[in-house]
C-alpha cells in the first residue's frame, strides 16, 4: 500500500487552489481567443476584449478573475492501493480549501439555505468543499478540480424525459435551458449534457462534463457529432458575450452519457461560464 | 453606437441622451450594494429615515467584492446578477437613483421606472473582476460592515466601462442584439 501524507495532500490541493483563481486555463483561453476573432458584433466582440484582457491581468498581477470565486467543487478519484496517514481524504481537501480561499484573498460563499447567514466562522471559509470520490484501481489520487461560480450554476437544469422523445427531446430540452438563460450565466459558456444513468447520475455528469478540456474532441463518434451539432444550434440563439447579441455563445458542448432504465431518460445541462477555472493533480 | 464618458451624480439630462448600446466611462462616486443591503435601504425609505448616501443622481453597482489585498482599496470586484435587486430597484429609482450597474435581465417593473422616472441599466462585464478593480481608486464602507461582501461601499471610480442595457426609452439591448443575431430555421 503507498503511502501519501497528509500534510502533503494539503500543500499540493491548497497550491492548485489559489493558482487557478487567477490563471484561466489554456483551454478556456484559446476558445475566447477563437470566439474573439469569429464574432460578427461589434459590442461583443469589446466585451470578448475585456475578458481577454482581464485573463491576462489577472495573471499578471495574481488577482482572482473574477470576484465570485466559486464554490470548490472536486472530483477525487482515490486508487485502491494508496492510503493519507495522519488524516482523512475529506478533512484534507476541507482544510486546502480553508486555507487556499483565505491566503489567496478569495471570497467565501457558502451560507446556510433559509436564512443565507455566511458559514466561514461556524463550518469554514468557504466551506465545506464540494467532493464527489470515487474508487478506482491503482495507487494513485487523481483529483479534479474547479472554482464554480453562482451566476452559471444559477441557470442549470435537471429532468426526465420520455425515453421516445430521443436525441430531439434532448435538443430542445438543452436548447430551452440556455435560450431561458440568456445574458446571465456570462456568456460565451460551456455547456455540460449528462444524458442517462439515473436523475443525480445525469445531473453528476453534466458537472463532470464540465471538467474536459474545451475544444478536445469526445472519444465516442457519436456523441461528438451530437456535440457539434447542439453547439451550432445554440450558437444560433444570438444571445452572444453577456448576452449582448452575437454569434458566438456557446464555446463548446461537452456530453458525458451513461446507461439508463427502459423506462426513463435523464437529462441535465449545467452550465459553465467563460471563467471556466478548473485544475487537475496526481498524486 | 456613441461613447460617453460621464461624471456621477448624474442628472436627468445626462441619462436622456443614452441608448441602449452605448459605451459609457463613468467616473466619481458610485455606491455597492446587493439584495441585502437593497432590503436595508427600502426598509429606510418605507420607514421615513435617512438614507447612508444621498440617492439623488446615484448609481448603484451590484457587487459583492473579494476581500482587498493589503495596501489595495477593494479585491476583483465585477458585477452580480441583478435580477435579485428587481423587488427594490424601482423603489430606489423612484426616489432618485439614476443608474445601475450589474449583469443579466431585469423586470419589466424595472424598465418602466427607467421609462417613467428617467434612469438606466447599465452592465458591466461579468468575470471581468480584476480589469474593473483598476478603475476603482478608492473604496470606503459607509453602512452594514456586518454583511461583509454585502455591506455598501462608497467607491471613487476613474473610467469605468459599461454598456447601457435599458435605457429611459424602453429599449432593452438583450432583446435588441438578440433579435440581431438569432437564426431562425
Ligand atoms: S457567472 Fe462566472 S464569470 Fe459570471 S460572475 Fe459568476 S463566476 Fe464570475
Amino acid at each position: 500500500m503507498r503511502e501519501i501524507a497528509y500534510d502533503d495532500l494539503v500543500k499540493s490541493v491548497k497550491a492548485m487552489v489559489m493558482h487557478t483563481a487567477s490563471h484561466l486555463p489554456e483551454d478556456a483561453l484559446k476558445a475566447i481567443e477563437k470566439a474573439y476573432e469569429e464574432e460578427k458584433s461589434e459590442v461583443a466582440k469589446s466585451v470578448l476584449k475585456q475578458i481577454l484582457d482581464n485573463a491576462q491581468l489577472a495573471k499578471s498581477e495574481d488577482r482572482p478573475l473574477c470576484q465570485d470565486t466559486g464554490l470548490a467543487v472536486y472530483f477525487i478519484n482515490v486508487g485502491e492501493d494508496v492510503k493519507v496517514v495522519g488524516g482523512s481524504i475529506r478533512d484534507a481537501i476541507n482544510e486546502a480549501t480553508e486555507q487556499a480561499y483565505k491566503e489567496g484573498y478569495l471570497r467565501a460563499s457558502t451560507c446556510d439555505c433559509f436564512d443565507r447567514h455566511n458559514l466561514k466562522d461556524e463550518v469554514g471559509y468557504n466551506l465545506p468543499a464540494v467532493i464527489h470520490f470515487d474508487i478506482v484501481p491503482g495507487d494513485k489520487i487523481e483529483i479534479e478540480y474547479a472554482a464554480k461560480g453562482g451566476g452559471s450554476e444559477n441557470v442549470s437544469r435537471a429532468t426526465v424525459l420520455a425515453p421516445a422523445q430521443g436525441k430531439p427531446g434532448i435538443m430542445n430540452f438543452v436548447k430551452q435551458v440556455i435560450s431561458d438563460a440568456g445574458p446571465n450565466p456570462c456568456p460565451p459558456i460551456i455547456v455540460g449534457v449528462g444524458i442517462g444513468g439515473t436523475f443525480e447520475v445525469a445531473a453528476k455528469s453534466s458537472k463532470h462534463a464540465l471538467f474536459r478540456e474545451a475544444g478536445t474532441p469526445n472519444p465516442n463518434p457519436d456523441l461528438d457529432a451530437f456535440e457539434k451539432e447542439l453547439k451550432e444550434e445554440l450558437n444560433k440563439l444570438g444571445i452572444g458575450a453577456m448576452g449582448m447579441g452575437g454569434t458566438q455563445t456557446v464555446l463548446a458542448v461537452h456530453i458525458e452519457k451513461n446507461p439508463c432504465h427502459i423506462a426513463s431518460l435523464p437529462v441535465s445541462v449545467n452550465v459553465q461560464c467563460h471563467s471556466s477555472r478548473h485544475s487537475h493533480i496526481t498524486l | 453606437m456613441a461613447e460617453y464618458h460621464m461624471t456621477t451624480p448624474l442628472s436627468d439630462e445626462d441619462v436622456s441622451k443614452l441608448e441602449a448600446g452605448d459605451i459609457v466611462y463613468l467616473s466619481g462616486t458610485i455606491y455597492t450594494a446587493r439584495d441585502a443591503a437593497h432590503k436595508r435601504l427600502v426598509d429606510l425609505i418605507e420607514k421615513g429615515e435617512e438614507l447612508p448616501f444621498d440617492l439623488k443622481g446615484s448609481v448603484i453597482y451590484f457587487v459583492g467584492p473579494t476581500p482587498p489585498k493589503p495596501g489595495e482599496p477593494i479585491g476583483s470586484a465585477g458585477p452580480t446578477t441583478s435580477y435579485r435587486m428587481d423587488s427594490y430597484s424601482p423603489i430606489l429609482i423612484k426616489h432618485g437613483q439614476k443608474g445601475m450597474i450589474g449583469k443579466g435581465k431585469r423586470s419589466q417593473e424595472v424598465k418602466d421606472a427607467c421609462k417613467e422616472h428617467k434612469a438606466v441599466y447599465f452592465g458591466a462585464t461579468g468575470g471581468a473582476g480584476a480589469l474593473i478593480a483598476k478603475a476603482i481608486k478608492k473604496a470606503k464602507v459607509i453602512a452594514y460592515e456586518e454583511l461583509g461582501p454585502e455591506a455598501v461601499r462608497e467607491l471613487e471610480v476613474e473610467n469605468f466601462p459599461v454598456t447601457v442595457i435599458n435605457d429611459t426609452k424602453g429599449n432593452d439591448l438583450y432583446e435588441m442584439g438578440r433579435a440581431k443575431y438569432e437564426v431562425k430555421d
